[in-house]
C-alpha cells in the first residue's frame, strides 16, 4: 500500500487556562521579580483559586491550569478517503485542524501532509470591503494559496459558481450577506488541493446554496483528493464522508465506517430512562453561580418516561441550584434529532412572569411543555444550556437525554407508517366534494 | 513546523513542535509570492478608495509638513539648516524619514492586526510586513517626483542655489541601496515591534510616541552640523540619521557625516533585521494561541 497522504503520530497540544500568560508588560516584571526572588507568582495564584481542571482528569495538564486539548493522538489517511471529524465542543477537533492547517504548532507528536494542502475554516478570510468582487477573488484565492495563473484560469468559473456576474466590478461591502457568502465559498469550491481541510463553513449561506456547495464537494472526493471534514452536521456527515473520527476529549474514540461512527457518537452519554440526576455538586454542569440538578422528561401523565407517544404532549423539567442572584437567566434546552439536526432550542424567557425578575440564590424548576402531534417519531436527544443576556453562557452540557418519540399514528386515523420529514405536525385539512 | 524537500512529493509537510529557532520558510514565501504582490495591491487600492484627493494625499501631506515645519523650526526656533532653502531641506528629509515612519507603522501592527486571517489559514507570516514595505514603495515613489520637482524648480529657476550641489553618482547609485537600507532596518524594527505586541498590547499605544521621539533624534529637521563632533557617534547608531544625511548629501552636496558612521548604520541595520526575523520567527508559530 501506498505511503498514507496523511500521518499524525501522538500528536499532542497544550493549552494554558485563563489568564496565567502575562498580558502587559508590567505581568511580565512582576512574574520575572516574583521568580528571581522565589516568590509566588501572583498569576498563578490567581489562577489556582479558578482550577477548572480536577487533577483527576485525565485531560489536565502537567502544570495546573492547563489542559490537553488534544493527547497522543494518531490516525492516517490514505489518499482519496473523505473523513469526517465529530466530537462534542471542546473535543479537540478544531484544534487538531488547526495544527494540521500550520495555523498553531503542536506541543509535541508529529504529523506529516505529503501534498498540497489547502484548509478552509472560514470562507472569505481576507476579504477587503473596500474591494471589488473580482479583486477579492484574486486576494482571498492567494491567501487560500491558489497561484495568480490558476485564478486566473477559473476567474469566469468561479464568478459564475457565485452567481454574481453583475456585480463583478462592485466593492463587496455593497453585497448582500447572501452574495457575500456565495462568493466567498465560490471561490474556496474552486481550490484543487490535494488534501482539504474544512471546518463547518457550510453552515452559512441558504439551503439551496448549501446543497450546491455540498454537491461540489462531493465531485472534489470523486477526483481522488483527500477531505478531513469536522462538522456537527450529522446529516452532512453522513452524505459527504465514507469513513469518521471521533474525537472526545482530546483522544481518538473511533476510527471506523461513518455510520458506526456516528452511532456510537449519538448514543454515548445520553442516559435512557428520561431522567438525568447529579448527585455531587462539583461534578454537575455549571459554574459558580448556577448548576443543574436534575433533568428529567415528563410523559403526558407527568411520568418520567423516555418513550413517547408522538400525539400528546410531553414536558422537559430542569431543576437548578442558583448560588447568587441572577438577572436575564434564560435555562433552555436544544432538541437535536438522530441527525444531529437542532429541531428547536427554546428558553424559559417566554415565561412573562419573571421577565426582568431577579433570581435570588435557591432551587428553581424550569419547565417546558412540548407540544404534541408535532415531531415525527425517531430519537432525540436533549442539550440543555443557560445564558445571561447580555453577559453570555453560564452552563452547556451536550446529549443530557436520550428519548424515543414512537411512531403511534396521527390523532385521529392516521396509518401508522413514518411520514417523511423532520418534523410531522398534525395540520388542519379539510376535504370538500366539489362535483 | 518545517516543510521537507527531500521525498516524493515537492509538497509534503512535516507538522512539528520546536522547529530549529533560525528556520525560516523562504521557499514557502517563494510559493506565495503571488500573495505578497496582491497584498501590495490591496494596500494600495484600499487605502485611497472613497477618499476625495485619492493618492494626491501622498502629496499633500508632506507639502503641509514641510510649511508647518518651516514655520515653526525654521523661522520661529530658528534652526539652521546648513544654509539651504529650507522647504528643500525638510523635503528631502521628511521623504525619507516618512518612507521608515509609514514602513514601521505598518509592519509593527502586522501580527495583531490580522489576527482574523493568521487564526483561519496559514501562509508563511512574513509576507504580510514584506507587503507593507513594498507598498510603501509607491508613497516613496511619489514624494521623491514631488521633491524633484520642487528641487530642480529652486536649482535652475531661482538665484541663490550654488550652494546645491547634486552629487549624481551618489543619486544613481547610493540612494536606492540607501532606500533598501531604510526597508530593511523598518523591517528589523517592525518585526521586533510586531513580535511584541503579541504580548504586550501597551507597545501599539507606546508606538505613535516612540517614533515621534525618533523623528527628534534623527537629523531630519535639523543638519548634522548642528550636533557636536563627539556626539556624532552615538547619532550614527541609529541608521536612520546616515540614511536622511547621506539622502542630503547626494542632493546638496553637504556631508557632514563620515562613511565610517554609514559603516556602523548599515552593521546596526543588519543586527536589527536578522534579530527581528528571529524574534518574529519565534512567535508567529503559537502566537494564535494566546492572542
Amino acid at each position: 500500500m501506498a505511503k498514507p497522504i496523511i500521518e499524525v503520530e501522538n500528536l499532542s497540544k497544550l493549552y494554558r487556562l485563563g489568564l496565567i500568560g502575562a498580558t502587559t508588560f508590567r505581568d511580565s516584571v512582576e512574574r520575572w521579580w516574583c521568580r528571581m526572588w522565589g516568590k509566588e507568582e501572583k498569576c498563578s495564584r490567581v489562577g489556582k483559586k479558578k482550577l477548572v481542571i480536577s487533577d483527576g482528569d485525565f485531560q489536565a495538564g502537567p502544570e495546573p491550569n492547563t489542559i490537553w486539548a488534544l493527547k497522543d493522538v494518531s490516525f492516517s489517511v490514505q489518499q482519496g478517503e473523505i473523513i469526517g471529524i465529530i466530537g462534542k465542543n471542546g473535543a479537540g477537533k478544531s484544534t487538531l485542524l488547526k495544527i494540521l492547517s500550520r495555523i498553531t504548532e503542536p506541543t509535541s507528536g508529529r504529523a506529516i501532509l505529503r501534498g498540497r494542502t489547502s484548509s478552509l475554516l472560514e470562507v472569505g478570510t481576507g476579504f477587503h470591503p473596500e474591494l471589488t468582487g473580482g479583486e477579492n477573488i484574486y486576494l482571498n484565492g492567494a491567501i487560500l494559496g491558489m497561484r495568480k495563473s490558476e485564478i486566473d484560469r477559473k476567474f469566469d468559473e468561479i464568478v459564475a459558481f457565485a452567481e454574481i456576474e453583475k456585480f463583478i466590478e462592485t466593492p463587496v461591502k455593497r453585497y448582500s450577506s447572501g452574495m457575500y457568502v456565495r462568493l466567498a465559498f465560490a471561490v474556496a469550491a474552486h481550490l484543487e488541493p490535494e488534501i482539504l481541510l474544512v471546518d463547518e463553513v457550510l453552515a452559512v449561506g441558504d439551503v439551496t446554496f448549501q446543497k450546491k456547495c455540498l454537491g461540489k464537494m462531493g465531485e472534489v472526493a470523486k477526483q481522488g483528493r483527500t477531505v478531513l471534514f469536522v462538522s456537527h452536521n450529522m446529516i452532512a456527515v453522513n452524505h459527504l464522508c465514507q469513513h469518521g473520527i471521533w474525537l472526545d476529549k482530546g483522544k481518538v474514540q473511533i476510527r471506523g465506517e461513518i455510520n458506526d461512527v456516528v452511532a456510537a457518537y449519538l448514543s454515548k452519554g445520553a442516559m435512557k430512562g428520561g431522567q438525568r440526576r447529579w448527585r455531587n455538586l462539583e461534578e454537575a454542569p455549571g459554574n459558580e453561580n448556577i448548576r443543574l440538578c436534575t433533568v428529567e422528561i415528563l410523559n403526558s401523565e407527568n411520568k418520567i418516561s423516555s418513550s413517547l407517544d408522538r400525539r400528546y404532549d410531553f414536558f422537559v423539567k430542569i431543576e437548578y441550584d442558583i448560588f447568587y442572584s441572577l438577572v436575564g437567566l434564560r435555562m433552555g434546552f436544544a432538541l437535536l434529532n438522530a441527525e444531529g439536526v437542532v429541531i428547536f432550542s427554546p428558553n424559559d424567557a417566554e415565561d412573562i412572569a419573571w421577565h426582568g425578575r431577579k433570581r435570588e440564590p435557591g432551587k428553581y424548576m424550569s419547565i417546558c411543555t412540548v407540544p404534541g402531534g408535532m415531531l415525527n417519531s425517531g430519537a432525540y436527544t436533549i442539550t440543555i444550556g443557560a445564558d445571561i443576556v447580555p453577559g453570555g453562557a453560564m452552563l452547556w452540557e451536550d446529549n443530557v437525554l436520550r428519548f424515543e418519540i414512537e411512531q403511534t399514528g396521527g390523532l385521529q386515523s392516521r396509518a401508522p407508517d413514518r411520514l417523511a420529514g423532520v418534523i410531522c405536525p398534525s395540520l388542519e385539512w379539510h376535504i370538500d366534494k366539489l362535483k | 513546523m518545517k516543510a521537507n524537500s527531500s521525498n516524493q512529493s515537492p509538497y509534503e509537510i512535516v507538522i512539528e513542535p520546536n522547529r530549529k529557532w533560525f528556520y525560516i520558510d523562504w521557499r514557502g514565501i517563494l510559493q506565495y509570492r503571488d500573495l505578497l504582490f496582491l497584498l501590495v495591491r490591496r494596500d494600495f487600492i484600499a487605502k485611497y478608495k472613497q477618499t476625495i484627493l485619492g493618492p494626491t494625499w501622498f502629496i499633500l501631506q508632506p507639502l503641509l509638513t514641510t510649511i508647518v515645519f518651516t514655520i515653526f523650526f525654521h523661522r520661529v526656533a530658528k534652526v539652521s539648516t546648513d544654509g539651504l532653502p529650507p522647504h528643500l531641506f525638510y523635503l528631502c528629509s521628511l521623504m525619507v524619514w516618512n518612507y521608515f515612519a509609514n514602513c514601521l507603522k505598518s509592519t509593527a501592527n502586522s501580527l495583531v492586526a490580522n489576527t482574523n486571517i493568521f487564526s483561519k489559514v496559514y501562509f508563511p507570516r512574513l509576507i504580510v510586513p514584506l507587503s507593507s514595505v513594498i507598498s510603501n514603495l509607491f508613497t516613496f515613489g511619489i514624494q521623491l517626483g514631488t521633491f524633484l520637482v520642487f528641487y530642480l524648480y529652486f536649482k535652475f529657476f531661482l538665484q541663490g542655489s550654488e550652494n546645491i550641489q547634486p552629487n549624481l553618482l551618489m543619486i544613481i547609485v547610493v540612494l536606492p541601496l540607501l532606500l533598501v537600507q531604510a526597508a530593511a532596518f523598518s523591517l528589523g524594527v517592525g518585526l521586533w515591534i510586531s513580535a511584541l505586541t503579541t504580548k504586550y498590547r501597551d507597545l501599539v499605544f507606546l508606538m505613535g510616541f516612540l517614533t515621534q521621539l525618533w523623528l527628534y533624534a534623527t537629523p531630519v529637521i535639523y543638519p548634522v552640523s548642528a550636533i557636536p563632533a563627539h556626539w556624532r557617534f552615538i547619532m550614527a547608531i541609529n541608521p536612520m540619521a546616515a540614511i536622511v544625511d547621506f539622502y542630503r548629501y547626494a542632493f546638496f552636496g553637504t556631508l557632514a557625516l563620515s562613511s565610517k558612521y554609514l559603516f556602523l548604520s548599515v552593521v546596526t541595520t543588519m543586527v536589527v533585521l536578522v534579530s527581528g526575523l528571529l524574534a518574529f520567527n519565534k512567535v508567529e508559530r503559537t502566537f494564535v494561541d494566546t492572542i
